[in-house]
């Protein structure tokens, strides 16, 4: 699994830190997201996509 | 006869009698004729309606629609008191303007420093329960928590006097009545702009750590003008209170009407539980009831039907959030499923900025309120209740309660 973020869409919703904050994180001058890690382990499959589907500017993308 | 032919459905439409928490029979009939379909608002225009939940979530992301409230065609849900530009702040604006802005107050939101505002919530939540045991019976638990709760929160985010909060509230009242004559709508607006704006100056004066101090040091810098700041003190104000205030009141009536939900949460300590009740009640209340507002910037084609340049397109979070293809057996009211897709803070780049404040404030609410006072009960029937039909935001007036 191989996470991608845009930063220029984020809008700083903070939906995918609620999701998993194992993988995303907020930058702390504007809550922009952050990649924690861009290859987190498969156990984690489900809420990464999960994070993705919840995005409401759509700037996560998950390639399996 | 076809579709086109057909007098397009009058927009909003009256909910069912003796149904407070359901969407409109009419709208629901329309999500299952149609994907989109036409219907006539207040000024005789006839928008295209958006009733269906992925249909939603696909048209509100999509940059050909656009949120520019100054744009011929778009369909405002009141009598527009003004098309200067100036005076709109950044939910009526399309990128790069609308990020600009957004972006200066969204590290304020950030679900850490939320987290960190927890505490002082909890503080405050705990207080007004105390005051409301301590008080007469029956009492207005809109008064006494619903407003109080995101008020107090709001005011201290902004660094807003809460003392002036008479003035604010009964002016962000009249701002989103649906009867508020024009000029006076116009009016009230003014005297906000003018008291963010001498706000602001203080700000300038004097620092203190709060977002209207973030705000006027971004005037001092040139990044913002002082209307730009004041336009967006007076977004989160307004937005800030009203909103959550409706969802602690309806809520709390829609738990108490629903005997075995009420019991999942007075019967919870666990964070997880709560979280999972607030978003159900979000998505089963949606106190944003009169639709979210676009305009399309150029032609095209979708769900089988031409939109044109120009044409508004309506989207009624209600229905979409009550969408069968969306949630099973939407009409229940069920805290214990997972509800967190719902679209009740809207979908794209516009979705509510202060969404994780609300939802930690909804939660320490739910999670306090009925386990502190787990008898807590309407005080009138439900009939009785002043639903507000006629306001922007949907909620009640006054709930009175007894325990």
């Amino acid at each position: 699994m191989k996470v991608t973020v845009d930063q220029d869409t984020c809008i700083a919703s903070g939906q995918c830190v609620l999701t998993t904050s194992e993988v995303f994180d907020q930058r702390d001058d504007d809550g922009i997201v952050v990649l924690v890690t861009s290859t987190p382990p498969e156990s984690l499959s489900p809420d990464v996509h999960e994070a993705a589907a919840l995005c409401p500017a759509r700037a996560i993308q998950v390639a399996d | 006869m076809t579709l086109e032919q057909t007098a397009p459905l009058a927009y909003p439409m009256p909910k069912a009698t003796g149904c407070p928490f359901d969407p409109p029979p009419d709208l629901k009939s329309l999500q299952a004729e149609e994907r989109l379909a036409k219907v006539e608002i207040w000024d005789g225009s006839t928008p295209w309606l958006v009733t269906r939940f992925a249909d939603q979530r696909a048209l509100l992301a999509d940059p050909r629609v656009s949120a520019d409230s100054t744009r011929t065609g778009y369909p405002d849900s009141i009598p527009n008191v003004s098309r200067d530009r100036d005076s709109f702040a950044f939910i009526q604006m399309d990128d790069p303007e609308h990020a600009r802005l957004r972006r200066m107050v969204t590290a304020p939101f950030m679900i850490k420093r939320v987290r960190a505002m927890q505490p002082g919530v909890q503080q405050i939540v705990d207080n007004l329960i105390d005051q409301l045991l301590a008080g007469p019976q029956p009492a207005d638990l809109v008064e006494a928590i619903a407003l109080p709760v995101p008020s107090l929160v709001i005011c201290q985010l902004l660094g807003v006097p809460y003392d002036d909060h008479d003035f604010f509230q009964e002016t962000s009242r009249m701002l989103i009545r649906l009867e508020t004559p024009p000029a006076e709508r116009k009016a009230a607006a003014d005297r906000l702009i003018e008291y963010l704006d001498g706000l602001i100056g203080r700000k300038l004066a004097e620092p203190a750590d709060d977002v209207l101090t973030e705000l006027a040091d971004r005037v001092r810098t040139g990044e913002l003008t002082r209307r730009e700041a004041a336009g967006t003190g007076i977004l989160l104000l307004v937005a800030g209170h009203e909103t959550t205030a409706n969802m602690i009141a309806l809520g709390t009536l829609a738990l108490m009407e629903h005997p075995e939900q009420f019991a999942v949460l007075r019967d919870t300590d666990d964070p997880k539980v709560v979280a999972r009740a607030v978003e159900e009640l979000l998505r089963y209340l949606n106190i944003t009831h009169r639709g979210r507002r676009r305009v399309a910037t150029e032609d095209f084609e979708y769900a089988g039907r031409q939109i044109r340049a120009g044409d508004g397109l309506i989207f009624p979070n209600d229905i979409a959030n009550r969408d069968p293809e969306a949630f099973a057996d939407p009409d229940t009211l069920d805290v214990e499923r997972d509800a967190r897709r719902h679209v009740a803070f809207g979908f794209g780049v516009h979705q509510c900025l202060g969404q994780p404040l609300a939802r930690m404030e909804l939660q320490v609410v739910y999670s306090t309120l009925y386990r502190r006072i787990p008898t807590l009960r309407r005080a009138v029937d439900l009939d009785q209740i002043d639903f507000k039909h006629d306001a922007q935001i949907y909620g009640v007036y006054s709930l009175p309660v007894t325990w």
